[in-house]
């Protein structure tokens, strides 16, 4: 009962294939991610990492199986459970027409918060993340890694206790990237549990303390870090990658 | 309703900043009721009020020639000019394009010689159904006058039928004239007295026209009445080219992944859209009419004269803007890309007004087109905003026009709701 309580997601055999593709791609998957943790998804392209963070976030259904968030099913008719999540996916999720601000205020009513909320919100956030100064410029004129960051802003306004990070950091400056790091390092701390996917295994290691590596749609190792480094004789994620999931290219 | 009001407002933000969207729903369909406004009162300004040019070559060196000339000249329908009586028909063709002139009217060497024989022999057969000696030698046939109008090709088919008309009429009466002069003579063996000739040939029936109005309400027809309630309604569905591209845009773009996972429903978003764009609407609606009262006369445009019933006019412009927010919804949820939304939403609103008769009078129309004209969303449009701004209607007298507007929007938004759920967005 007590693992119950302290489970913020659980998988639970969950059977998934493709519209208009009769092989299943996840068969009977599992995967339990405890509350407070940061935990990696990692795995060549077409692993299955982006499928599995939308059946987690009920963008897509599970043919068989259970996904709970908190001990509540997601992907039904009652959408108050999306109000436990964030999502800051690959793409930039936002409106690229309006400010920092207009998206967040958009957003943050439609994440169920009120006008006084947004207004804090917005006020701690910006300033946090480098864009006070740009608070009321429209989106579309910034450079990428500023985008990235209002990407970020939008994801957390709620203050969810999970948070999915599909690729949070592609495409930034090394700059961008540590600040966006540091922040979700710091978000942690304050008990939000970190889903991440990414290919900068490097800047990962330094993030997650717990792993999952998936390959075809299955998951084929998943330890803590260390334990894992330790199990496989591996000195760094890139190799213990390397060394699991070959060194061939993928479709 | 914090939800609906966000993104009411941020459905209005992106519109007002997205300036193609805005000039395809509001100058693009302003310049056009001027456009075809102005194109239809010069037509109607042609044929009324000022004179097509016509040649006249009168190869004719009788009287009766000179008289049909006059009748013509008479009618004010023509700016006549007669030309060299040796040209030949090529000739005509090229002093046509020379003088612009639209018509040319032939008149042959022996034409008075002829109306007069066909008019002797008329009276010949006249008297002798009366029992009279009268001259009936010379058959019909040989006798009938070739009176030749060519004319430029560009003019408008029923526009030269009003002509071929008018000169029809203008030899009718020559031929009369002749006809009781030879009669009289005939009867009375004297020339009949000019006093009687005048009185029996303009004893004409006087026909009053008249717009057929309900309750005596007397504005009249004109280019503006006809066109700015038309094309007001095409502007209206023209807004599928922003609406549509913006669902479109939506769809394919991150943030619509992020909609999904919050907890709210689309059709919320889908709901602030109707909200906004039926606003947009209507201050389509409101910025044509206007300009149709005050800006038309400084371009020499008749001004618009709206509806007495207000009431009805604002009920029946929300229906319409309602129905081409539901088609463009209908349409942006069924498209994949922005393309189709583009290329099948222009096309097919153009295919509507055709159909609807916003382009050619549906009554105009013939058998299978004429039939299918009712499927047309705008078909009910014009013919309720005709029924208020043209005979004059009420509210009572379009309802039975706005029931189907409102059984096509229902009927649309069931589709996108269906297509919605079949893809999976609610």
């Amino acid at each position: 009962m007590e693992l119950e309580r302290a489970l913020a997601i659980d998988v639970e055999n969950v059977c998934f294939r493709y519209r208009g593709i009769s092989d299943m791609f996840f068969s009977k998957l599992n995967l339990k991610v405890a509350k407070g943790e940061r935990f990696g998804l990692f795995g060549p392209n077409g692993a299955g990492k982006t499928t599995l963070i939308s059946l987690m976030t009920g963008l897509f259904s599970a043919d068989e199986g259970h996904i709970k968030l908190f001990g509540r099913e997601i992907g039904t008719k009652d959408k108050t459970v999306n109000k436990l999540f964030g999502f800051v996916p690959q793409d930039l999720a936002f409106y690229q027409e309006l400010s920092p601000v207009e998206n967040m205020e958009f957003f943050g009513a439609w994440s169920g918060l009120d006008k006084k909320a947004i207004k804090k919100r917005i006020d701690e956030l910006l300033p946090m993340l480098g864009l006070g100064d740009v608070r009321n410029k429209q989106v579309q004129k910034f450079s990428g890694g500023m985008k990235r960051r209002v990407n970020l802003a939008i994801g957390v306004m709620h203050k969810p206790e999970i948070l999915f990070l599909d690729e949070p950091t592609v495409g930034v400056d090394v700059q961008t990237r540590l600040a966006i790091i540091n922040y979700l390092l710091e978000l942690n701390k304050q008990g939000t549990t970190l889903i991440y996917t990414s290919h900068q295994l490097s800047e990962a290691e330094g993030l997650c303390e717990q792993v999952a590596l998936m390959e075809d749609g299955k998951i084929i190792a998943q330890n803590n870090l260390r334990s894992l480094l330790a199990e496989y004789n591996q000195d760094s994620l890139e190799h213990l990658f390397l060394n699991l999931t070959g060194k061939g290219s993928r479709n | 309703m914090l939800k609906l009001l966000a993104t009411i407002v941020k459905d209005t933000r992106i519109l007002w900043r997205d300036k193609v969207g805005i000039s395809l729903m509001f100058i693009m369909p302003m310049m056009l009721v001027i456009v075809v406004t102005n194109i239809q009162d010069s037509t109607f300004q042609l044929v009324n009020k000022s004179k097509l040019p016509m040649l006249i070559c009168n190869k004719d060196t009788g009287q009766t020639s000179k008289q049909l000339i006059t009748s013509i000249d008479k009618m004010a329908m023509f700016n006549i000019s007669e030309v060299n009586k040796d040209l030949n028909e090529s000739q005509l063709v090229d002093i046509m394009t020379e003088k612009e002139a639209m018509l040319v009217v032939m008149i042959p060497a022996n034409f008075s010689f002829k109306v007069i024989a066909k008019s002797k022999s008329m009276t010949g057969k006249a008297l002798t159904s009366f029992g009279l000696k009268g001259d009936t030698l010379q058959r019909k046939t040989d006798i009938d006058p070739p009176l030749s109008l060519y004319y430029n090709p560009v003019l408008q088919e029923s526009l030269l039928l009003s002509v071929q008309g008018a000169v029809r009429s203008a030899l009718q009466l020559v031929e009369s004239r002749v006809t009781l002069r030879s009669l009289y003579f005939s009867i009375n063996e004297e020339i009949m007295p000019a006093k009687l000739e005048n009185e029996m040939l303009d004893n004409k029936t006087v026909i009053n026209v008249l717009p057929a109005t309900r309750g005596g309400t007397s504005t009249t027809p004109n280019a503006t009445q006809h066109n700015v309630p038309a094309w007001t309604i095409f502007a209206m569905f023209f807004v599928i080219m922003s609406l549509g591209g913006s669902i479109i845009r939506e769809k394919m773009s991150g943030s619509f992944i992020r909609l999904k996972t919050l907890p709210t429903n689309y059709l919320t978003a889908l709901l602030s859209k109707q909200i906004v764009y039926l606003g947009a609407t209507l201050l389509q609606a409101a910025i044509i009419f206007s300009m149709g009262v005050w800006f038309f006369p400084f371009l020499n445009l008749p001004a618009l004269n709206l509806p007495s019933d207000k009431l009805a006019l604002l009920i029946i412009t929300l229906a319409c803007g309602w129905c081409a927010v539901s088609y463009a919804i209908c349409v942006g949820v069924f498209a994949n890309t922005q393309e189709q939304v583009n290329g099948f939403g222009a096309i097919s609103i153009v295919i509507l007004a055709a159909i609807g008769g916003l382009m050619v009078p549906s009554f105009a129309m013939q058998g299978f087109f004429k039939n299918i004209t009712t499927l047309s969303p705008m078909h009910w449009c014009i013919q309720a905003y005709y029924t208020l701004f043209l005979e004059g209607g009420k509210l009572g007298d379009i309802m039975h026009k706005l029931f189907p507007i409102i059984m096509i929007t229902i009927l649309l938004q069931l589709a996108s709701y269906l297509g919605l759920k079949r893809k999976k967005l609610i």
